[in-house]
């Protein structure tokens, strides 16, 4: 029973994670149907832009002096800061990337050809330009640990999976019930007769990125506060895993994107706990195959209709 | 016989490469970059066939080539060399040059098997969900080959040198330069006589409406499992061939990255085209290969001139930011790719009446 509970924790911080990032795949399809390939590149860069931020606080160039803030105070600064440059990371590949072939009227696979190259480079740049030794983060918070009987809990995790569900309710209020947010969906439902109703597409369009990538460099934080240890390769296949969460969920929809990041978390936790850690993504991805083979557009899409 | 003057001038090219390999007038970096030319070209038509002729977004095509790679190497050492695992050879190793392209071809045709995977679910599936689904095979694939330790797993697997050299045994020419033509040869008149027949347009009728193309009584249920069945398979001779040819194979070598690659060399041709995807390959390759000597030599004229600063080296890691930024700049400027969906001889009709492909 308390292995039960520690392993639902843990998948529950896991999904955290997956969910975080497939937001911001299910936010940009949703308005712009192009799967933002570059994505799970932007939470690495994420993570190390909050490396960097966290670091200066620190002390570590100079400009602050060592000690000078403390580990609360540091957290609570780089947090917005963070998600602050890494959407900038993410309105700049759109301002130079993706807008010009939209602009252009280019097929929209161009678009996703453009934006996997784009994540090709963000992960190869990082490589090129910092070098291959590993970054380790500083730790900000002390860890607490707490107990219940047997089931032992970090104020991490906890705080991860709260952000999470957090994040969940903010997004669910924008995208249904503001102004902007119905612009979002309106633009997906149809993008010719929404400039006619005197809505800026480029802006809204901006605005979903700077959500998608705000959430990817919040991730970003989470993830290296979590896990330490920060390499231009991470964001690969958490990326691509976060991607298939979204798809499994129903892409463009954000409760399926939810769903799908906790989803996951469940399988692999579930994997490892029953068969040997080796076979986790063998038998993860075979689960989401046999969802998207019973249903093809994800657990909360809609089957669009071919009209002829 | 001028009709024939482009397919006497292929062979004789082939050759004259092999003869100069044989005596020893070209090194074996030569015939290595030839090597994974004739290889690159393989993959940039079979995945050509799904992405550009069918027009569906197939991310994973590595992951069938894996398994040709691993299928047809197992099959080689286990029938013809003596292996730690595997025990001494079945069959008598100087038959390995008759039995060879067999194990080839088997590689290919399990590949082809693995293609089902994507295909079934083709029928239900489009565009991005498809694309989802050949991404998580290839994850599956490269998974489920670290889990199986008797091919070494996560290590990799190597032997093929062994059957290598026993052909070298029985007949002293380059045989890897030999079987890498050939396969290359053969997978692109495969694929060329299935485009081209009134059968295989019902792949383009797939591409351009789908549901017109059933209404005017194609099969499309049948022309997908057939159009993913034979890129992949052809994929799997690719892999064999890769793997028989380096002499060593691990499945991270056929991850995203080399899918990746298979994806550029398809977009940098244009969708839809043969020739422009085996110029392409041919240009891609030749591209790597001259940034292996381009960026040293860069990093030392930047030295030199005081540029950049001692601590600070531009290593091969830039390598996979250029080659994705030539694409990004190729989207922005000429989408369609060199060719569009046009072949060569669209664009130089005179070149029609040198060449006759059936």
């Amino acid at each position: 029973m308390e292995i039960l509970i520690q392993n639902i924790i843990n998948a529950l911080q896991f999904g955290s994670f997956y969910a975080l990032i497939a937001v911001g795949y299910t936010l940009v399809y949703g308005v712009l149907l192009l799967i933002n390939f570059a994505h799970g590149d932007i939470f690495m860069v994420g993570a190390y832009i909050a490396f960097f931020v966290a670091t200066f606080f620190l002390g570590e160039y100079g400009i602050i002096s060592p000690g000078a803030l403390s580990g609360m105070t540091v957290l609570m600064l780089s947090i917005p800061l963070t998600m602050l440059l890494t959407s900038c990371v993410g309105v700049t590949l759109e301002r130079i990337a993706y807008r010009p072939l939209r602009n252009k009227g280019a097929h929209r696979l161009y678009v996703v050809i453009t934006a996997l190259m784009c994540g090709l480079i963000l992960e190869n740049g990082n490589l090129a330009l910092l070098g291959a030794s590993r970054k380790k983060f500083p730790e900000l918070i002390d860890k607490a640990v707490w107990t219940l009987g047997d089931i032992s809990v970090t104020n991490l995790k906890v705080a991860v999976i709260f952000t999470a569900i957090a994040v969940f309710m903010l997004l669910h209020f924008i995208v249904t019930k503001t102004k902007i947010g119905m612009a979002m969906r309106g633009i997906s439902y149809d993008k010719f007769a929404i400039p006619l109703m005197g809505i800026p597409v480029n802006t809204i369009i901006v605005f979903t990125f700077i959500l998608g990538s705000g959430f990817a460099g919040l991730a970003g934080f989470m993830f290296a506060m979590s896990y330490p240890i920060l390499e231009p390769y991470m964001g690969a296949l958490i990326g691509w895993k976060a991607f298939i969460a979204a798809v499994v969920g129903g892409i463009g929809d954000i409760r399926g994107a939810f769903l799908g990041g906790f989803l996951l978390g469940f399988i692999e936790i579930g994997v490892v706990a029953v068969f040997p850690s080796t076979l986790r993504d063998l038998l993860a991805f075979s689960v989401l195959l046999l969802i998207l083979w019973w249903k093809p557009t994800g657990l909360f899409g809609v089957a669009k209709t071919t009209k002829i | 016989m001028q009709k024939y003057t482009f397919n006497a001038l292929l062979a004789v090219g082939a050759l004259v490469l092999v003869l100069m390999a044989h005596t020893g007038h070209m090194d074996l970096y030569i015939q290595s970059v030839l090597m994974l030319m004739g290889m690159n070209i393989i993959l940039a038509t079979s995945l050509n066939l799904v992405n550009g002729y069918m027009g569906e977004f197939s991310c994973g095509h590595a992951g069938f080539m894996c398994v040709g790679a691993y299928v047809s190497s197992v099959i080689t050492v286990i029938l013809f060399t003596k292996d730690r695992v595997f025990g001494p050879p079945l069959l008598d190793p100087s038959l390995a040059i008759w039995f060879f392209p067999v194990a080839v071809l088997v590689g290919g045709v399990a590949a082809a098997l693995v293609g089902l995977v994507v295909a079934l679910p083709s029928f239900k599936t489009r565009g991005d969900y498809l694309a989802i689904i050949t991404l998580a095979v290839n994850y599956m694939v490269i998974s489920a080959i670290e889990n199986i330790d008797v091919i070494g797993g996560p290590r990799g697997f190597s032997g093929m040198k062994r059957v290598i050299n026993s052909m070298h045994d029985v007949a002293d020419i380059p045989w890897m330069l030999v079987w890498v033509l050939l396969g290359t040869a053969f997978s692109v008149w495969i694929l060329r006589r299935f485009v081209a027949s009134t059968y295989g347009k019902g792949i383009i009728a797939i591409c351009q409406d789908e549901v017109a193309a059933e209404i005017m009584s194609v099969n499309t249920n049948k022309m997908k499992l057939i159009a993913f069945m034979l890129s992949s398979g052809v994929a799997g001779i690719a892999g064999g061939l890769f793997a028989h040819a380096y002499g060593y194979v691990n499945p991270q070598s056929f991850n995203i990255l080399k899918s990746t690659e298979c994806m550029v060399m398809v977009y940098l041709g244009g969708m839809g085209s043969m020739s422009g995807a085996v110029l392409a390959a041919v240009l891609f390759t030749m591209l790597i290969e001259a940034l292996r000597f381009g960026i040293p030599a860069l990093d030392g004229v930047m030295h030199t001139i005081g540029l950049l600063p001692d601590s600070y080296e531009i290593s091969q890691v830039w390598k996979w930011v250029i080659i994705p930024l030539v694409l990004i700049l190729l989207m922005q400027f000429r989408p369609e790719g060199i060719l569009g969906n046009k072949e060569l001889s669209d664009v130089f009709p005179r070149l029609r009446r040198f060449y006759s492909f059936k």
